[in-house]
């Protein structure tokens, strides 16, 4: 770089470890003015971690900082101010009881009464200047997560950045709002500001930034200049081999419905609708994705499947049983129909339809065993089975009925649904929060689900032992040893066990959320390997994502939510990301 | 913000101008250099979660700390009363252990602050902030005497005893399952809830003192069952074992602590404690009955802290007041913590905890002084040892040299 | 009506100590941190206040009520705001635990406070009862004339000077924490630290000040207790339990100091409304004297219903916090 040029920022052999890991090593950069940098690089690289060094989070323990050239040291993110730099945080540092404007001037000096109004005056000169739409006087909590992203953006801005750092600012944005975010980055570069972005989406790099900085391993790998630069270019700086960036997608294998979820509501203590009238087939040997914005009924879904929130009176949560025994096949047949060997009925089935017919009659009547076979008409909602009656015909797979007894969920706690036998697999989205214990080693963590197994008040901890040193040995799990707390554990190394647990009790539906989510490349490949053996194996894959991209490479429908409602279910391999951005924000609503 | 109000020389952070359509940095004023703040120093300490550290260096740590606080504790004792240092701690073993009689007092009370401490454990380790083992212990103490006053001289002297161990663990079990109820299905802070609740107790004790003073107008209970050559003659009292008066205090203590080592370690509802103290939603998550947990570990916790009420009332003191807790509530709650959860550390503080307070009495009374003396030794005793944990949970480093 | 007016002062007078310990720990807890230590706190006020009047009184040739007054005071702010600082220094630089350290600053405090209270005369070489009659009539009614002017007079007039201020702090401390920067700051911090120090506030100096001044706060009602209530004289346990009842007091409020005001005085009259029912027997006073703890469960019971986001106690109270926490 040289020194000709007008450089807003410079990090010389900037060092930071965290115990012993090693966060970044010998790092260095350089940012223009007026020019928008994208730091590339894998989860666990270290881009937030400099940044945060940049922004007085973290202090660095070796290496120089330049700000106009000046050496400067940022202890604090007062500091950081004070040189005009403005981060805007991955998870947004946003007091939830305070309105926007109250958090936009927190910290900033000033004596005597706070002059509300005249703050607020000031914040929409602002906003309008740069096209920003934004109520100063909104409480955080009353949010969506774009507004909010909006009111960090104006907090920098107010305090007079000139130097913006945005870390995956667009995880959590439709294409949309993506785009839109662009529109004022670009207008923010035009009046002379310097933009950082981080992230690790490549067509994102490749619109916005002029130049990119990668990083790989805590390591400074080298610049580009973004006209020059390549997806496959950028990947290999990135993970230090060429790679493909495909994800397979078999086709699904005789899709057994395992799941039927009709007219599902669920109401907050305050009565508020999480969910409303949300209805949905899942099929075995199929991945049906669920995309939507943040917070849009994704978590509550897979919740209330799950057991954890119990859906209002009237919602339905079928389970089909998988039918491989044929002892069980045979009871439920005897249970219910006289006629034809179950072999029979489902061969039948598969000629003509049934399989979809379902159940509000049979479960109204208090029955939850489902009648099928020839006998049942083909009703108009035949046309909603994926691949049964696709019209394109192009993954037309005749679908095999399931004479099995459906169980209804939706009254039933975790720990019912584990004694019926159903067998329900869930990654949710906060590993350390919901799915594992951080504290505990492996072992312990493995008995979650199935500690109380056995007889007697005593712990068995040798089985949960023997499965922890199989999921480590199979899953290439790099650990220690299985009495290790698994918060010590990197981020794909939590997900592999999360996930090794989940699919060794032989699931017959498994629902994953955000499954890749701070994973580096090579974990998440696992993680979708691992998802694709399963539902080749026949399970019922239900898979929220927030990367657009990944679903529509991974899943074979994906079901979009907006605000707790089903916009529709499209079919992943015919759809593109701006449709989905738009059934997102309730714009469009289609039923494939 | 007041519109008149002007920029500093360095205002880089001051608020965007009340004209506002600019920005702070407008094209060009971004570029200058002009008002650039003054250097920032680097903080002077560095501070890093430590990863794990090596047990001996832990233990290295704590005891360094209660070295120090040895040290502080005499030279407050110096300052007050100008004895020899070497004469404090003299004085110290003296009062705890000086003579048979003071050694089995220490004995006994520590024992009291362990079985309090070892209710507190099983809470603590669910993250529940019972802090109402001072109430607990005094409703135990209270379902004991009151046995001992109705029924003794009735009921055969071992039935007696097993209904006042019986009584006094669930009248602790009903004092823990209130706040346990409201904090299960409301979620009503407990650790306020546990604290007015201990008040409640004392107030309750005073009511029933009015019935049962002894004698009339002296407004305490005396000593219960001590009037010879009647059948309730020590009525309700444990008995010595082994021919130690404290025989059967020691039995039961020590059953408690090994019975809660083994029931948080290896049973599954010690898991499930385990698992909801964490996090509540992995215990949901993991099909565990979060609301049954929390009363049935209250109830757990509750029964054992009124237990202890009933080794004073019955092993100890033989009569009830509202300081039969005498604070030991508050006490167990910083001996569990500092435990860690680990029962046989917290035999190990009680001792020493109680250790010196004895001490701390027998200098205070030598030297006329207030016997209050030994809550203060023991409040700076805390105060260094909490402090110590600091060190050994982060690594401290100082600014590097320029 | 005499009855009325007589209990309704004596509320007040029941109140205003509660008042204080109440404000202090509002500041204290508004950043965060929650102090159990108030009420060894309150002790440590009340006994440097009287040792402060008392040393001035025993070795001053003449004293002055006013030299008393300023001395006991500044000794009683000094010593609480100390036991603050230990409590911050534990808790937010070497971040202990806040319950525990708050229990064993209780435990220290309340010590404190009996230990010199019942070893004082010993300790100042035998001297017997301790009372500090001039300091005490400094702290006494300041409008006597008006005092005496029929009920209005006896309902608000008729108090010492402390009572007053501790009317003038809650205004206070209401108009610095809701209407300025620095009260939004402090807001902030007890809110979201992590968010606080990324928008530049300095969390750690916004917690030591909070905390070690509401300690001082706190700290004077002890004072109150021994110079306005009790007239200047010392007793063992004098306090009872109003330290927990000022923490109490906070929750009663929602963590408003004008809620505390009359909150305070509430409390004070359940305090003593078994003195006023009459035909209440011994056994019955007792009873009664349990409703300040019941109101307060009532309270905490009532807010739990209604989760109201307006209602509900800072959000990040009682964690401690580190900056570089991954």
């Amino acid at each position: 770089m040289g020194d000709h040029v007008d450089l807003a920022l410079e990090c010389r052999d900037v060092t930071k470890r965290f115990g012993k890991t090693l966060a970044n090593d010998h790092v260095s950069l350089t940012v223009r003015k007026g020019e928008i940098l994208s730091v590339l690089g894998e989860n666990g690289s270290g881009k937030t971690t400099l940044m945060n060094m940049i922004s007085g989070i973290y202090f660095p323990d070796a290496g120089q900082i330049f700000v106009d050239g000046a050496p400067v040291t940022i202890a604090s993110p007062k500091d950081a101010f004070d040189l005009g730099i403005g981060m805007i945080h991955q998870h947004f540092k946003l007091v939830d009881v305070l309105t926007a404007a109250e958090n936009i001037i927190l910290g900033l000096p000033g004596k005597g009464r706070l002059n509300m109004p005249q703050i607020v005056k000031d914040i929409q000169a602002l906003t309008g200047k740069y096209g920003f739409e934004l109520d100063p006087n909104q409480k955080i909590y009353d949010m969506s997560v774009s507004q909010k992203q909006t009111v960090e953006i104006v907090k920098v801005l107010y305090r007079g950045a000139r130097i913006l750092i945005l870390d995956e600012p667009t995880a959590v944005l439709t294409p949309q709002e993506t785009d839109k975010l662009f529109a004022v980055l670009r207008n923010m570069r035009a009046d002379g500001h310097s933009i950082i972005i981080i992230t690790h989406k490549l067509q994102e790099v490749l619109a916005i930034s002029d130049r990119v900085s990668v990083l790989r391993k805590g390591a400074y790998i080298g610049t580009v200049d973004t006209a020059s630069a390549t997806e496959g270019s950028l990947t290999e700086m990135m993970v230090g081999k060429k790679i493909d960036l495909n994800i397979d997608r078999p086709a699904p294998l005789e899709p057994r419905r395992r799941l039927s979820v009709r007219g599902v509501h669920l109401k907050n203590a305050e009565g508020r609708h999480l969910l409303r009238d949300v209805s949905f087939d899942l099929y075995g040997g199929e991945i049906l994705g669920v995309a939507g914005i943040a917070g849009s009924g994704q978590k509550e879904l897979l919740e209330t499947i799950a057991g954890l929130s119990r859906a209002e009176d009237g919602s339905e949560i079928l389970y089909y049983a998988p039918q491989t025994q044929p002892e069980a096949a045979a009871g439920a047949a005897k249970a219910q129909t006289p006629s034809p060997s179950e072999g029979a009925a489902a061969d039948d089935a598969d000629g003509t339809d049934g399989a979809t017919a379902i159940p509000a009659d049979a479960a109204a009547s208090g029955d939850h065993t489902v009648p099928d076979g020839p006998g049942k008409a083909a009703g108009p909602t035949d046309a909603a089975t994926p691949y049964g009656a696709a019209s394109d015909g192009a993954t037309a797979i005749p679908l095999t009925a399931d004479g099995a007894a459906a169980t209804d969920l939706r009254s039933l706690r975790p720990s019912d649904i584990r004694r019926l036998g159903v067998r329900l697999s869930f990654v949710p989205e906060d590993r350390l929060g919901m799915g594992l214990v951080g504290s505990m080693d492996l072992t312990d963590n493995m008995m979650l689900r199935g500690y109380h197994s056995g007889r007697g008040a005593f712990l068995d901890r040798r089985t949960p032992r023997d499965l922890a040193l199989r999921i480590i040995d199979r899953l290439d799990v790099s650990t220690p040893g299985v009495t290790t707390p698994v918060r010590r554990l990197s981020g794909g190394n939590v997900q592999k066990v999360l996930v090794g647990r989940e699919i060794s009790s032989d699931p017959t539906v498994l629902m994953v959320a955000y499954p890749v989510r701070g994973l580096d490349i090579n974990s998440s490949y696992t993680i979708y390997r691992l998802l694709n053996e399963q539902k080749q194996n026949g399970v019922a894959v239900l898979c929220v994502g927030e990367d657009l991209d990944v679903l529509l490479m991974l899943c074979d429908r994906i079901l979009v939510l907006c605000g707790g409602e089903v916009s529709g279910v499209v079919d992943a391999r015919s759809s593109t990301k701006e449709e989905i951005g738009l059934m997102m924000t309730g714009k469009v609503t289609q039923t494939a | 913000m007041g519109t008149s109000q002007t920029n500093k020389p360095s205002g880089d952070a001051g608020p965007a101008p009340a004209t506002g359509t600019q920005g702070k940095y407008p094209p060009d004023a971004g570029h200058t250099s002009g008002a650039r703040p003054a250097v920032h120093r680097e903080p002077l300490i560095h501070l890093s979660k430590r990863d794990d550290v090596a047990l001996p260096k832990a233990v290295l740590i704590r005891l360094a700390a209660v070295a120090l606080s040895l040290v502080v504790c005499a030279g407050v004792i110096f300052l007050l009363t100008r004895l020899n240092p070497l004469d404090v701690y003299k004085g110290f073993i003296d009062g705890a252990i000086g003579t048979s009689r003071r050694t089995w007092v220490t004995v006994r009370d520590a024992l009291v602050l362990l079985c309090v401490a070892i209710g507190l454990t099983p809470a603590f380790k669910m993250r529940f902030w019972n802090i109402g083992a001072e109430g607990q212990v005094l409703v135990g103490g209270l379902a004991s005497a009151a046995l001992m006053i109705y029924a003794g001289g009735r009921l055969p002297g071992p039935a007696l005893l097993a209904a006042m161990f019986a009584a006094s663990l669930l009248a602790g079990c009903i004092w823990g399952l209130i706040p346990a109820f409201f904090k299960a299905f409301w979620n009503t802070n407990e650790t306020l809830f546990t604290l007015m609740l201990n008040y409640v107790a004392m107030q309750i004790v005073t009511f029933c003192i009015v019935f049962w003073e002894n004698p009339a107008g002296s407004n305490t209970v005396g000593i219960i069952n001590s009037a010879k050559n009647v059948p309730s003659y020590q009525a309700g009292y444990l008995p010595s074992l082994f021919g130690n008066a404290y025989g059967w205090n020691v039995v039961i203590v020590a059953a408690l602590t090994v019975g809660m080592y083994i029931y948080l370690k290896y049973t599954k509802q010690g898991y499930e404690v385990a698992v909801v103290g964490e996090s509540e939603n992995t215990a949901r998550y993991a099909g565990i009955h979060v609301r049954k947990v929390i009363m049935r570990t209250m109830a757990i916790s509750g029964a054992i802290c009124g237990l202890g009420g009933f080794i004073i009332v019955s092993g100890a003191s033989h009569t009830i007041s509202t300081s039969t807790a005498g604070g030991r509530g508050f006490t167990a709650i910083i001996v569990a913590w500092l435990a860690k959860f680990n029962a046989f550390t917290m035999v190990v503080i009680s001792f020493f905890l109680v250790f010196m307070q004895k001490g701390a009495m027998q200098i205070a009374t030598q030297f006329k002084l207030n016997e209050n003396a030994s809550d203060v030794i023991t409040g700076i005793i805390l105060f260094f040892i909490l402090g110590s944990e600091f060190f050994i949970n982060y690594k401290v480093r100082l600014r590097r040299k320029t | 009506m005499g009855i009325l007016v007589i209990f309704i002062q004596k509320a007040i007078t029941q109140g205003i100590g509660i008042l204080y310990g109440a404000l202090g720990e509002i500041v204290t807890e508004k950043s965060g941190n929650l102090n159990l230590g108030v009420p060894g706190v309150m002790y440590m006020g009340g006994i440097a206040g009287l040792m402060g009047a008392f040393f001035y009184e025993t070795n001053a040739r003449t004293p002055n009520g006013a030299m008393g007054l300023a001395i006991s005071f500044l000794c009683a702010f000094a010593c609480s705001l100390l036991g603050g600082l230990i409590y911050s220094y534990l808790t937010i630089s070497l971040r202990a635990n806040q319950n525990v350290t708050g229990l064993a600053l209780t435990t220290f405090g309340v010590g404190f406070g009996n230990f010199f209270g019942g070893s004082l005369s010993q300790l100042a070489g035998g001297v017997g009862q301790i009372n500090v009659p001039v300091t005490g009539a400094a702290y006494g009614k300041i409008f006597p004339g008006l005092a005496s002017m029929g009920p209005i007079g006896t309902i608000f007039f008729s108090y010492g000077f402390l009572t007053y201020l501790s009317i003038v702090l809650a205004v206070c401390l209401f108009w610095v924490l809701f209407r300025t920067r620095v009260g939004l700051n402090l807001r902030a911090v007890g809110e979201s630290p992590a968010t606080a120090d990324a928008a530049g506030i300095p969390v750690t100096k916004y917690k030591y000040l909070a905390t070690c001044l509401g300690s001082g706060l706190s700290g004077l009602g002890g004072l109150y207790f021994v110079m306005e209530y009790s007239g200047g004289t010392w007793t063992n346990n004098g306090f009872g339990d109003r330290g927990w009842l000022a923490i109490a007091l906070v929750i009663f409020a929602l963590w408003k100091p004008l809620n505390a005001v009359w909150g305070s005085i509430l409390f004070g009259g359940l305090y003593i409304l078994y003195l006023y029912i009459p035909g209440l027997g011994r056994s019955m006073q007792e009873i009664f004297k349990m409703l300040p703890y019941l109101v307060t469960i009532l309270v905490l019971i009532v807010t739990s219903f209604r989760k109201k986001r307006e209602y509900q106690p800072p959000a990040a109270l009682g964690l401690p916090y580190f900056r570089e926490e991954r």
